[in-house]
């Protein structure tokens, strides 16, 4: 397999420490070199939240730098803009259509740029937005968006689907099981 | 087979392999996994204590009795246990004693940028320093061997993206190490002058005996590659280092202290240029200097943040990685926030409405220093506040403390709050410390404490009460109310700060993520009512926002903890199902 490197970006709270644990098992499952690097504590309590995946023969370096994601996983839009320079140019940009206002907007300090996708779409050829939210309830809960997302990357890789299965059942509590897949599935789908 | 572990969680693996019985520490990031990880080993002994010194003094009696000892601590937490590190570097050991220090380049969640390896140099103790999770364990039971061979603690330098990174990690078994023999050794345990006198002249012999072993051991190696271009490097930095020059010759170094001199010098010999790469001091560059090796380091790369590989491509080899897009817009800031449904949340609206001065403390509700909240005046150690305002009012005069509180955490307060409000009583002082109690500490991601009632594996256990501590060291004056009852918090802190001598309020209200906290569902905002007055956004809550024509409620981040309600004078909020708020 060739080197992988996908990064997951989004706010604290959005549930992208669960994203990578599905991602990390799915990278043993390859039998590859696997790193996975995330920052916990101050930023998780809402603040902008980065996770780096990298899979590959021999993996030095356990962060992602810019223009070397193949995969930039994004879960909310202001967050795909902050790190859209990490996205090589034919990257899958993955985007949740999801707005979570940062306090300098709340407050009225900035502005929430517009048009994010659009932009995004004129410089990259592979950018595919997700409705992660509607698409979660419908299975029952809103929290399924990180599953939702995983189905999306998991559509563009080439790793077969019984493997990303295979990692949620081992990954998620057992009472949720059904419910994830369902998610996956219905990411995948996209 | 080989599992994915944080290297947190190998450190813990390393510990239980090495056939540690005693683990003692107090949480921070980016150490905190470390013992949570070992909490889950019921052959290893483990505990939260009140701080990191008590943390240390637990970790050296437990080798003194002959048990494999360890403590846990982020880099700040060193320096509140440097004072038994710097003699237990003089006693040295029985059974062996590693501790785990975490750095925080780049301070993704600290205060400071401090370099461990300064303070170990310091303190005359050696240092190991991994680079990838597998090293942690690895190192770890080496570690061990290296305090008992040399009777001295050791020190496991961690920076975050060693701590916080997953990597692949061969498991081995448990060593079975009985307990060493405990012999009465005053001249050895007891540090007074006559002995210490002694023990220092061993500390001295001890580390040129280590210098030799780091010239010896595979824990420092030479990869031999272009000889154009040596890399001197250590930890994470390795692995940038690798990414960026690719073929170079390293001498990768896995004890930093002492440095292996004769090691240094063979590879030095053996390239035209040398680079040493390091974060964040330039320790070992200074002593290549020292050494007379003309090496290149801080005049190319910073003091200051994390390293990656793209900046020491750019900074040395002159490659700037290009910019693949035009999107030139700038993208607001996003600073962490107090959740939705914090209970600090509530102190601080009335803080700022009451004008204070507040010397703050370290915790999630730091995060009040920031819009619109923006009541917290300093931050600087955990339980400076406490200090600071008796200061501040021994400086500026009895008004100035009518103006003034401290704002504290319970963890915090236990940690290093206690001893300050002793000197208030002690010293007349009037100031007002006010506690916020939220029953965990918090920003490490929720670890019991003395006040919480639980051990770290959840055991009951007798609780800290915080009322009867205050009362029993001086203060007559100790409220406790609900941080979400504005109205009577307000008219409390008024009352205390008033008050011609020492007070403390206890703001108690369990943190919002912890499970057994239950609210009643997301609010929306009644649009016919809403005047937009806009008073619900000097909460501060991240699910309030302003879309220019209207406020709404975001409801993926409401919990309905229904403080905004107590704000709202147009009775606009509703529950989400039409139930009355």
């Amino acid at each position: 397999m060739r080197s992988t490197s996908i990064m997951i970006v989004g706010v604290g709270g959005q549930g992208t420490l669960l994203t990578s644990r599905i991602l990390g098992t799915v990278g043993i499952s390859t039998g590859t070199d696997v790193k996975v690097s995330e920052v916990h504590g101050m930023s998780q309590r809402g603040g902008s939240v980065v996770t780096y995946v990298k899979m590959g023969d021999k993996v030095h370096s356990p962060i992602i730098e810019k223009g070397e994601a193949d995969i930039l996983l994004c879960f909310e839009e202001l967050e795909a803009l902050r790190w859209i320079d990490y996205a090589k140019k034919d990257a899958s940009i993955i985007i949740n259509t999801q707005r979570i206002d940062p306090m300098p907007v709340i407050t009225g300090k900035a502005k929430y740029p517009e048009n994010i996708v659009e932009k995004i779409k004129a410089d990259y050829p592979n950018v595919v937005t997700v409705p992660a939210l509607e698409l979660a309830e419908a299975c029952g809960s809103i929290k399924a968006v990180n599953v939702v997302m995983i189905g999306v990357l998991a559509k563009r890789t080439d790793i077969a689907e019984e493997t990303w299965l295979d990692a949620i059942r081992k990954t998620v509590k057992p009472q949720f099981v059904d419910l994830n897949i369902e998610a996956f599935k219905k990411g995948y789908s996209l | 087979m080989k599992q994915l572990m944080l290297g947190n969680e190998a450190i813990a693996r390393g510990v239980y392999e090495a056939g540690a019985k005693v683990a003692s520490a107090y949480p921070g990031t980016p150490s905190t996994e470390i013992t949570e990880y070992i909490a889950e080993y019921d052959e290893i002994y483990s505990e939260w204590a009140p701080n990191e010194k008590v943390a240390l003094e637990v970790a050296i009696g437990a080798s003194v009795g002959g048990a494999r000892a360890t403590c846990a601590m982020k880099h700040v937490g060193l320096n509140v246990a440097a004072d038994p590190l710097f003699t237990a570097a003089y006693t040295g050991v029985n059974g062996g004693l590693v501790i785990f220090v975490a750095d925080d380049p780049g301070m993704h969640s600290s205060q400071n940028e401090q370099d461990t390896r300064l303070i170990a140099r310091a303190a005359k103790v050696p240092v190991l320093e991994p680079s990838d999770s597998q090293e942690c364990k690895d190192f770890t039971r080496k570690a061990f061997e290296i305090s008992e061979q040399f009777d001295t603690p050791i020190i496991v330098r961690l920076t975050t993206r060693v701590a916080h990174s997953q990597g692949l990690v061969e498991l081995g078994e448990r060593e079975d190490i009985p307990l060493k023999p405990y012999a009465k050794d005053p001249g050895k345990y007891v540090m007074m002058p006559a002995m210490a006198r002694k023990r220092h002249v061993v500390v001295e012999e001890r580390l040129e005996k280590l210098t030799e072993y780091s010239n010896e051991t595979p824990l420092n190696r030479i990869e031999w590659g272009d000889r154009k271009i040596g890399v001197i490097t250590s930890g994470i930095a390795y692995q940038y280092a690798k990414e960026a020059f690719g073929n170079a010759s390293f001498l990768k170094l896995g004890m930093v202290y002492p440095l292996p001199e004769k090691l240094i010098r063979e590879f030095a010999a053996g390239v035209e240029t040398i680079y040493v790469i390091e974060e964040l001091e330039p320790f070992i560059e200074d002593h290549c200097l020292k050494m007379g090796i003309p090496v290149k380091g801080k005049a190319l790369l910073p003091l200051i943040g994390e390293y990656n590989a793209n900046l020491i491509r750019e900074r040395i080899l002159g490659q700037k990685a290009e910019k693949l897009n035009n999107i030139e817009e700038e993208v607001p800031v996003r600073p962490p926030v107090m959740c939705p449904g914090c209970p600090h949340r509530g102190l601080f609206y009335v803080l700022k409405k009451l004008k204070l001065t507040v010397t703050g403390d370290i915790g999630c509700y730091t995060l009040g220093t920031l819009a619109p909240l923006e009541s917290m005046d300093t931050c600087v150690c955990m339980g400076a506040s406490v200090g600071m305002a008796h200061g501040m009012e021994k400086a500026m005069g009895r008004d100035a403390a009518r103006k003034t509180v401290a704002v504290i955490g319970d963890s915090t307060f236990i940690h290093s709050g206690i001893t300050g409000l002793i000197d208030i009583v002690y010293n007349k002082g009037t100031s007002t410390v006010v506690i916020l109690d939220n029953s965990i500490t918090g920003m490490t991601g929720h670890q019991h404490n003395p006040t919480t009632g639980f051990t770290i594996k959840g055991e009951p256990t007798r609780q800290v009460d915080l009322v009867k501590l205050c009362q029993a060291v001086g203060v007559d004056r100790v409220r406790v109310c609900d941080p979400f009852d504005l109205e009577t918090l307000e008219k409390v802190i008024k009352e205390e700060v008033a008050a011609d001598e020492p007070s403390v309020v206890i703001a108690q209200r369990p943190c919002a993520l912890l499970k057994h906290v239950k609210f009643n569902g997301a609010l929306r905002i009644d649009r016919e009512k809403c005047t937009r007055c806009k008073m619900c956004m000097r909460l501060g809550c991240p699910a309030i926002v302003d879309r220019g024509t209207h406020v709404e409620v975001n409801p993926a981040l409401c919990v309905g903890c229904d403080l905004c309600t107590k704000v709202c004078r147009f009775n606009a909020f509703e529950r989400v199902g039409g139930d009355h708020a």
